[in-house]
């Protein structure tokens, strides 16, 4: 179980933080996107992205309905194929947790729930704290909290550090993920500070955006992070997560991810334990490619359920 | 028996008849739309929401859709030669147009090399100037020659990084709107060139006042027009070019141009 | 069903490193042989000689092209004095049109270009494919424009072309060095002799099918390959006015003896040992990647490659280690794939002195890393190497090894590193990576090089011009700067 680093002078920590260069990190991202590919490890990279696949619903009109349906579909995508695997797990708000704790008994999906006043983060400590201790208790195996952007942006980190710290206590046994909301940083430069102060205060996994802000996640952004995760490992020998989501609809973009991966954390982290894609629509378009890999045709939506 | 063109304005990329569903006969049997103050609303809405994408398009960019506009044109030469009469004048004149096209396509590239310097001040500091488009410009295109004309006017303006709302010929505004296809077919990201086709005394008070305008080129108006223009210009201080030079020149692109100087200090 | 971590990762470990990813190049016709091009065809050689160029990653015959002989030299020239009368004569407007259809037939044949770029020279698919023939067709287009506008380039002068250039360009970046001669040559009025280079000359004849297609007026671009003694021809030939080289620095003072007196306006583009200096402050993933483009983009067949890395002693761990991880993670493989970042040597001969130059590293103490690096049977290969404890006085430290080899050494204040990346008879380019703007700008002033990339490297641009100082050479390519060369402004 990860544990807060001690810190003392966390203010002179952050603004020490080195910066990056824009330029340079958006050209190294784009030169990975290009990466090529083909047939048999397409497949493979296919089947890892639906495995480390966090099947999310995130709306005000979410329904036990929609969440039991989202629920079947995460266990298995594709009625009647046995070889396509389960997502990592279902991403829902704190109220939906019942439902689907209910509706993954005995499967390997994990409930994954947000907490913290998702996605917008302004409310008080003591709620926050509350809300994810009920998210456990209702039966959630993951926390996706939200920083305090407003505390941050502001300078207040030590406000936004001991928040996670607090948050990640409320957990218990479940794993955290702290989102940073990247669209609202505004440079690579805090992104990176953000990824370094969470990973600090314990995160298990750091991750990018709550998908309800554009820009989400970003080739670009998901370099810096992990990134600062590589440089964390180094530094304190605890490997951190990393979890890409909002605006992935496509395999294209899912490989990109998986490349970017590898090239910067290497094999270790090709796994749900490390690396996570929260996504909705991502799935269908997954098995799309899928079919076409295997049969040699360009595929239509309407032979795959929606849910 | 033909499929006779509907004539429209262009405005945000699109081909649209007047919101005010009014239209003219300039000539014969074609009716042309009457573009409104309406119209001209958006069509400087349109070119605002356009410009910050085509100013930071890199001056390559930007000079090879302008060169394609010059393709399209010269591939429709036959067309446009009809349209302005036929003969061997209008053919020159297309050709002009093209001409135009082509060597203004060639300076986006090259412009901050000739306008721009590196400033020897007496300091410890780098300091460069800069030339940067002014934003939205108002053309007002001369009556005639009804392509040519528009062209001159146009073209460096465009080639500076501006977007442009144009007020078509109003006696003879068929060339200006069939250009308006040309840039259509080019590449150009919707709004940075709008076309409105109407009556100049009604649309070119509200071009002239309008208050996120920032430059207009009233060269084709009579003295009358131009001195009523320009009192109305002052109140968000425009830029206006008054003077038609039918020579081409680095010159008239700069007109529409501001020059932005950077200090820095060097040191270790 | 379940999967364990440690399968998961080995699993990746073989998608991810073996999946090949091939260019098709059945869309691409190489002839099996091909003439001169002089007077706006191809025509046969008089020296009736051909020679072979072959593929370097496999070491297969391409093609064979025609060795131009004294006589050939001759008629090239010819040709292009008679052109002459005629090209600069022609409305600038004119000019600037054939210029604007080369660049535009160059982009419309851009992958072609790109595969026989490849296959003849050794460089990554993805490296021709994005910016090889894309910087070739934006040379052409940006002094397209300059054609008619030459009036308003230099002030208060009235230009006028030279005659005919010589031209000789090495095997390094083929299609992108005959562009950077043959655009402004032509734009300011000249007509053209280039001589290719003799392992790299498919591009050329490819441009030449180009010069056709265009309708170019005959004459106006002749080309004519051959080895160095064409070469010589070309330069030394009396109805050339203007001649253009580069290539080593070596080479480039046996061409300006040889022209010593003739009368000839020359340029030289030489050797270099740039510094690639890099701060404590740098932003250090993206330093990395400056460093690895530097050295290893096209094999480190670069004039300007960063081939010396000045680190800040301070930073010195953390970056060496993140650039030795780095360096694991460079392919170095089939040119033809689009996943590989590491080509093949352009010959057999290069190979050579790249090594021997790396053994002479290891004998004069530096201490040698290389990744784990799969070399290919066939083919001349060479993996990414780096250097430590290298010492200015190292032959690897002062002489141009135009490979994928990196030499580092250390410097404590601004100053020293300054007086190392300046002790050196080459100035073509140099490299600064810090955060701070104002140590941007002085070292950029104190810096002896033709041009300095600050948080960057290898960037090049039509407008942006590029030429050394010292034994680099002396003229600039690109920009107006690149114009004035070609043209008589007194």
């Amino acid at each position: 179980m990860a544990t807060a680093l001690s810190l003392t002078h966390l203010g002179s920590l952050m603004r020490g933080v080195r910066s990056v260069d824009e330029v340079g990190a958006e050209q190294r991202a784009a030169e990975l996107a290009k990466r090529s590919i083909k047939k048999a490890s397409k497949l493979w990279a296919l089947d890892l992205a639906i495995r480390c696949m966090d099947l999310t619903t995130l709306e005000g009109s979410d329904t036990p309905g929609k969440v039991t349906a989202l629920c079947a579909k995460g266990i298995r995508p594709k009625p009647g194929d046995a070889t396509i695997p389960s997502v990592a797990a279902i991403c829902v708000y704190p109220a939906r947790v019942p439902d689907a704790a209910t509706h993954l008994k005995g499967s390997t999906v994990k409930v994954a729930s947000v907490a913290t006043a998702f996605p917008s983060g302004q409310s008080f400590t003591s709620i926050k704290v509350t809300e994810t201790e009920d998210a456990v208790k209702a039966g959630a195996h993951e926390i996706d909290m939200v920083i305090d952007r407003g505390a941050f942006l502001s300078g207040d980190y030590q406000h936004v550090y001991d928040e996670i710290v607090a948050i990640k206590e409320a957990c218990g046994n479940a794993h955290l993920k702290v989102i940073l909301e990247t669209g609202e940083l505004g440079t690579y430069d805090a992104v990176r500070r953000a990824s370094i102060l969470a990973m600090a205060a314990g995160a298990d996994f750091i991750k990018t955006s709550t998908g309800k802000v554009q820009p989400a996640a970003t080739l670009p952004v998901s370099l810096v992070m992990m990134e600062a995760i590589r440089d964390f490992v180094r530094e304190t020998g605890r490997p951190v997560g990393f979890k890409a989501a909002g605006g992935i609809r496509t395999s294209k973009q899912a490989i990109a991810y998986l490349v970017l991966l590898y090239e910067t954390l290497g094999s270790d982290w090709m796994t749900p334990d490390l690396f996570r894609l929260g996504a909705s629509t991502l799935l269908n378009d997954v098995l799309m490619q899928i079919e076409k890999e295997r049969t040699g045709v360009y595929q239509s939506p309407d032979y795959f359920t929606i849910d | 028996m033909e499929v006779r063109k509907t004539y429209k304005l262009y405005l945000n990329g699109e081909f649209v008849r007047s919101e005010s569903g009014r239209a003219y006969r300039p000539d014969g049997n074609v009716n042309v739309p009457r573009g409104s103050r309406k119209d001209l609303r958006d069509a400087v809405r349109a070119a605002r929401t356009a410009f910050n994408g085509w100013a930071a398009r890199t001056a390559m960019n930007r000079g090879q859709i302008l060169y394609r506009a010059a393709e399209m044109l010269d591939s429709r030469a036959a067309q446009f030669t009809d349209l302005l009469g036929g003969g061997a004048k209008a053919r020159r004149e297309v050709e002009q147009a093209v001409e135009t096209l082509v060597w203004y396509a060639g300076w986006t590239d090259k412009l901050p090399q000739f306008a721009g310097t590196v400033n020897p001040v007496a300091g410890p500091y780098f300091n460069f100037t800069l030339p940067e488009p002014t934003g939205v410009v108002g053309i007002v295109a001369p009556e005639e020659p009804a392509l040519a004309g528009l062209m001159k006017r146009i073209a460096p303006a465009l080639c500076g990084g501006n977007v442009i709302v144009a007020l078509a010929p109003e006696s003879t505004p068929l060339p200006a709107l069939t250009l308006a296809e040309v840039f259509a077919t080019s590449d150009f990201p919707p709004g940075v060139v709008n076309v409105l086709s109407g009556q100049r005394k009604e649309l070119l008070p509200w071009l002239a006042s309008h208050m996120d305008v920032n430059a207009i080129d009233i060269a084709g108006c009579t003295p009358d027009e131009v001195k009523a223009a320009e009192a109305a210009a002052a109140d968000n201080v425009k830029r206006v070019i008054k003077v038609a030079s039918d020579e081409s020149s680095p010159y008239l692109i700069t007109a529409f141009m501001e020059m932005k100087t950077v200090w820095h200090p060097i040191g270790v | 069903m379940a999967i364990t971590k440690k399968q998961s990762a080995a699993l990746a470990k073989q998608v991810f490193e073996y999946a090949p990813a091939p260019e098709s190049i059945d869309h691409v016709k190489i002839q099996p042989r091909y003439g001169l091009f002089i007077g706006g065809k191809m025509v046969e050689p008089h020296s009736k000689k051909h020679f072979p160029t072959i593929n370097p990653a496999t070491e297969k015959k391409l093609a064979e092209v025609a060795e131009a002989d004294e006589i050939d030299v001759d008629r090239a020239v010819k040709a292009a004095g008679k052109a002459f009368e005629s090209w600069s004569h022609l409305a600038p407007s004119q000019r600037s049109r054939y210029l604007f259809r080369i660049s535009r037939i160059l982009q419309e044949r851009a992958r072609e270009l790109a595969v026989v770029e490849t296959m003849d020279g050794g460089k990554p698919i993805k490296e021709s494919r994005d910016v090889d023939i894309p910087l070739s067709a934006a040379h052409f287009f940006y002094y397209a424009g300059w054609a008619d506008k030459l009036e308003w380039a230099f002030p208060n002068r009235k230009p006028r072309p030279l005659g005919v250039a010589g031209q000789v360009i090495p095997w390094n970046f083929p299609l992108l060095m005959l562009a950077w001669k043959i655009a402004p040559a032509l734009a300011a009025g000249n007509t053209v002799v280039l001589k290719p280079a003799e392992t790299t000359p498919l591009s050329a004849m490819l441009f030449a099918d180009i010069c056709m297609q265009a309708e170019l007026p005959p004459g106006v671009v002749n080309i004519v390959t051959g080895a160095g003694k064409t070469g010589s021809l070309v330069v030394s030939h009396p109805g050339v006015k203007k001649v253009a080289f580069t290539g080593s620095t070596e080479v480039g003072k046996l061409i300006q003896k040889q022209l010593a007196g003739s009368g000839k306006k020359l340029t030289l583009e030489l050797g270099g040992k740039a510094a690639n200096i890099v701060f404590g402050d740098a932003p250090l993933d993206q330093a990395v990647e400056g460093i690895v483009n530097g050295i290893y983009f096209n094999q480190g067949h670069v004039c300007c490659a960063g081939s010396r890395l000045l680190v800040q002693e301070s930073i010195a761990e953390p970056l060496m280690e993140k650039l030795k991880r780095r360096l694991s993670t460079l392919r170095l493989g089939d040119p033809l794939d689009k996943n590989t970042d590491i080509g093949a040597i352009n010959s057999r001969a290069q190979l050579e002195k790249i090594q021997g130059l790396v053994e002479s590293g290891i004998q004069e103490g530096a201490e040698l890393y290389q990744p784990e690096c799969q070399l290919p049977e066939k083919g001349f290969w060479f993996p990414p190497t780096l250097f430590t404890n290298v010492s200015q006085s190292y032959r690897i430290a002062r002489e141009e090894i135009f490979g994928p080899v990196l030499s580092v050494l250390t410097f404590r204040t601004p100053a020293e590193a300054v007086e190392k990346a300046n002790n050196t008879p080459y100035g073509l380019s140099a490299g600064v990576w810090t955060d701070k703007g104002s140590r941007i700008l002085w070292m950029a002033e104190h810096l002896r090089a033709g041009v300095v990339w600050a948080n960057t490297f290898n960037r090049f641009d039509p407008t942006s011009p590029f030429g050394g100082y010292k034994e680099s050479g002396f003229g600039r390519e690109g920009g107006i700067h690149g114009l004035a060369p070609y043209l008589d402004l007194n």
